[in-house]
């Protein structure tokens, strides 16, 4: 157990608005991370872009803010350089349904050990205010004047139809729940993905602070996150949307099965090449 | 009728049959026994893109010194279906055998009279007990009719199918027995006489392809990291890799598409990794906005380019050399990088292995561009030089002070990668401070930008010089860049002037200051390019000042052969400096 300010940045300029979510969901991360007693040089947080994905600038981290879209497969392959280094991908829904929305779904089919925590706030804050793939149906936004059309991905849903090894809602206005859920979904092996709602107080009119509370309930001893009927039927309730792990299975993960991994975990850039080996391999192959 | 033909040296075997009949290995038997039976050997693959079916076909040099170019010529040509297409057809001479099996082709050949000599491949794979072995019947009666022993038969299937599958080795050695005695025959009823001499030793050599010299380099050059999504002619490169991930200890994985194929590639290399990627124009292009990343985040990669032609699908297994501009100006913003176009197989192998290492020491992107045609082409080449040492990964420890971007003079800031010493290691798509966070400012903005484009400068500086092959003073230059290079070379020797030289451009950027004075010197500058615009012309003509007196395009879709640039300098010798 580890005190959360050690990841605090001292001169970091915070661009979120105030009141936004992702206050509360940086907060829970810290803590997270601190219980389970990591520092901040054990964990490479991977971003997109968006507001959410500024997350990785206001925290002690080793900080990787790639491209709009790609923070799972550089996530991925960072495992894949070094399976022992703690690595998270976040990001909005714009960044991780949308954009990226492709490596998601491969990415849960591949299950690399990241975890994936999208602030998932139903509209695109940083460029500011058009529709998302998870806005909601005639959500009125700059570039849907009409109201959107197109029906919105269930980010849960889908994950637990690809057979995600880890799926799981929170709510970023209870950050002792979040925080729970997202030091599970750590301590999980293998991709772990945790669809954040996060009220934009500055562009989502419709999923507010309070609509998510009177439109969200906690799962409790009675749901087995094991079964995955179940929690399809879960993911699939829309009155009342649960929160909390709605399904776990144990899989193989990615990067455990590559060549490098069989026979030790030594990451790849402290390994050198047998050059006397490669030149009997020409030798003998080539002759 | 006797091989080689009068005024030539080496013998010209063309080999055409439908796909999934086995050209391939024909090709792939042809040049092992040639290279042990000591002769010198060349082959060369073009083919549909269809996966039964259709004409695709090899053509085989045998020499007794080193063969490289692609040749119209054909001395003797084996056609394993009927359907022979045009560029093969049109190839056949006056002096071209063809053997066939007339069951197979009817009388497809007929108006060549004698020309035409059936052989009944068909037969003799039927009797061997498997009629759909007709290309190792064929393969059989050629190492027959070119003196190699049946023992390297035995052996060559022996190491291809080994212990795993005796009934495989039984059964093609049953065919080639029959396909052997053909041979024999042929020979006894003086159909062919063939007077080849043995290469003279010149040490260990090997026989090997473009996409393995490259996927050699690779590992040479420390790849440990490779993402790819498959696409021709650059696929062989990934699927090298995936079969020998296991000796070399190599992260690979087919993705998803080229976009997280190359922000893979970053990541990767973020965390320490020497990646590769390999694909080709299509997959590049989706590749860009990833480069560009590399770019400003300074993270090494190395991207294997094997262009076709273009644009957008294009001609999926053909060959051209358009992508030069896309590789150079890919990607927004500006950055500094390395292009190389390696012209020989030794140059696939140590110019992959210098993209690794100077992608390392300059933490910028560095490309090497083949093609379909190079991929799939294959000689004997003297062993590589390999250093003793593991390749430097060009890292530092991270203290607690780290910071990524620091300034520098030559531009390159210390890296070190999270979990080496305790620092933290950013990274960053923004432009960004010294530690890797966004920062808005414009003096900041300044100075980072050209910090990273003074790396360019020791680059340029280290840039290699074009090979000149003929004589220093010659009046005349003959340029060409990347897998042209031997057939341009043939093509100028058979010209036999003594005041023009062949300049090849292996690395087309940084372009090496010498090549200003270079082409000042010259007389006449006449550029040899497959593409349609003159792709290194124009970018030779910015760098250096000197616009090319003439030049020598194709953009059909198949690799230039020797008599073509002959053809085409001929033309522009007579057009510019007179005879
Ligand atoms: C290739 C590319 N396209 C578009 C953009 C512009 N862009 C940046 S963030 C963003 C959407 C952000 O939405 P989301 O991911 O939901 O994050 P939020 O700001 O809502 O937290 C867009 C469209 C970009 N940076 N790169
Ligand atoms: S725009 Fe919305 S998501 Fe972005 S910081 Fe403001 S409130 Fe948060
Ligand atoms: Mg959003």
């Amino acid at each position: 157990m580890k005190d959360p300010r050690i990841f605090d940045m001292d001169h970091a300029d915070l661009s979120w608005c105030p009141g936004c979510g992702d206050f509360q969901i940086l907060e829970a991360l810290k803590k997270a991370l601190a219980e389970l007693d990591i520092a901040p040089d054990q964990v490479v947080v991977a971003a997109g872009i968006g507001q959410a994905a500024k997350l990785p600038h206001y925290m002690k981290c080793h900080c990787f803010n790639g491209l709009h879209g790609r923070a799972l497969s550089c996530a991925t392959a960072m495992k894949m350089a070094n399976p022992d280094m703690l690595v998270l991908a976040v990001g909005g829904d714009g960044d991780m349904y949308g954009e990226g929305g492709n490596h998601f779904l491969h990415t849960i089919r591949r299950n690399p050990n990241v975890k994936n925590f999208v602030h998932n706030n139903g509209v695109y804050g940083l460029t500011k205010g058009q529709a998302s793939p998870t806005s909601f149906v005639g959500m009125k936004t700059p570039t849907s004047p009409e109201g959107v059309f197109s029906e919105p991905i269930n980010p849960v849903a889908l994950a637990i139809c690809l057979g995600a090894s880890f799926v799981a809602r929170a709510f970023s206005g209870d950050v002792e729940q979040t925080k729970e859920i997202m030091k599970q979904a750590i301590l999980h092996k293998g991709y772990a993905l945790v669809d954040i709602f996060q009220p934009c107080v500055s562009f989502n009119k419709i999923n507010t602070f309070k609509w998510y509370k009177e439109h969200t309930y906690y799962l409790d001893g009675s749901h087995d996150p094991g079964d995955r009927e179940a929690a399809l039927r879960k993911a699939f309730e829309a009155e009342k949307m649960p929160l909390g792990l709605l399904y776990r299975r144990e899989r193989p993960v990615f990067e455990d099965h590559l060549a490098p991994y069989r026979e030790h975990r030594l990451p790849l850039y402290r390994r050198r090449r047998d050059m006397k080996d490669l030149e009997t391999f020409i030798r003998k192959q080539y002759a | 009728m006797n091989v080689p033909r009068r005024g030539t040296s080496d013998i010209s075997l063309v080999l055409c049959g439908a796909a999934g009949q086995g050209v391939q290995t024909v090709e792939h038997l042809m040049v092992r026994l040639a290279k042990a039976a000591g002769y010198h050997v060349f082959a060369s693959s073009e083919y549909m893109s269809r996966v039964r079916g259709g004409s695709n076909s090899t053509e085989i040099r045998l020499g007794s010194v080193p063969v490289r170019g692609l040749v119209d010529r054909i001395d003797v040509l084996v056609a394993l279906n009927g359907g022979i297409r045009p560029n093969i057809r049109d190839r056949i001479d006056e002096e071209t055998l063809v053997l066939g099996d007339p069951e197979e082709l009817g009388d497809e050949f007929a108006s060549l009279g004698e020309r035409f000599v059936p052989v009944p491949f068909l037969r003799a794979a039927r009797e061997g007990g498997n009629r759909v072995y007709t290309n190792v019947a064929a393969a059989a009666c050629l190492a027959a009719v070119f003196g190699m022993p049946f023992a390297a038969l035995e052996t060559y299937f022996a190491e291809r199918f080994g212990a795993k599958s005796p009934d495989v080795v039984k059964g093609n050695l049953a065919v080639a027995e029959k396909g052997f005695a053909l041979g024999g025959d042929l020979l006894r009823r003086g159909v062919l006489r063939v007077s080849l001499g043995h290469a003279s030793p010149q040490g260990e050599r090997i026989v090997l392809d473009g996409s393995e010299a490259v996927a050699l380099g690779a590992l040479a050059g420390g790849c440990d990291f490779c993402t790819g999504y498959p696409m021709s002619p650059a696929t062989g490169v990934l699927t090298f890799l995936v079969k020998n991930a296991d000796r070399f200890g190599v992260a690979v994985e087919q993705v998803e598409d080229e976009i997280a194929a190359m922000n893979m590639a970053v990541g990767a290399s973020y965390m320490g990794a020497l990646p590769l990627c390999t694909t080709s124009g299509g997959g590049f292009a989706l590749m860009s906005e990833g480069l560009s990343l590399a770019g400003i985040m300074e993270t090494p990669v190395v991207v294997h380019l094997a262009q076709r032609p273009g644009p957008a699908t294009g001609m999926a297994t053909r060959t051209e050399q358009a992508d030069l501009e896309l590789a150079l100006y890919s990607g927004h913003g500006e950055f500094p990088r390395v292009l190389f176009a390696p012209g020989t197989l030794e140059e696939a192998f140590s110019l992959t292995r210098r993209a690794f290492e100077l992608a390392a020491r300059y933490q910028t992107p560095a490309i090497v561009l083949t093609d379909q045609y190079f991929t799939n082409t294959s000689y004997d080449i003297p062993l590589p030089d390999l250093p003793d040492a593991s390749p430097d990964r060009c890292l530092v420890e991270a203290g607690p002070e780290y910071r990524r971007y620091e300034e520098s003079p030559d531009g390159v800031s210390p890296r070190s990668v999270p979990g080496f010493g305790t620092g933290l290691v950013g990274a960053d798509s923004h432009e960004h401070d010294e530690e890797a966070h966004v920062y808005e400012d414009f003096d900041l903005r300044t100075r980072m930008n050209a910090r990273r484009l003074r790396k360019f400068e020791g680059l340029r500086r280290e840039a290699l010089p074009p090979t000149r092959i003929g004589p220093e003073d010659a009046d005349i230059l003959v340029i060409c860049w990347g897998s042209t290079r031997p057939i341009v070379e043939e093509a100028v020797a058979s010209l036999g002037r003594t005041d023009t030289a062949v300049l090849h451009f292996a690395q087309v950027w940084p372009i090496a200051p010498e090549a200003e004075a270079l082409l000042a010197r010259a007389k006449y500058v006449f550029v040899v390019e497959g593409n349609a615009t003159g792709q290194l012309a124009t970018l030779l003509r910015c760098e250096t000042g000197r616009r090319a007196d003439a030049s020598v395009r194709t953009w059909k879709g198949l690799q230039f052969s020797v008599e073509e640039v002959r053809r085409g300098l001929a033309d522009v010798l007579d057009k510019t400096v007179g005879r």
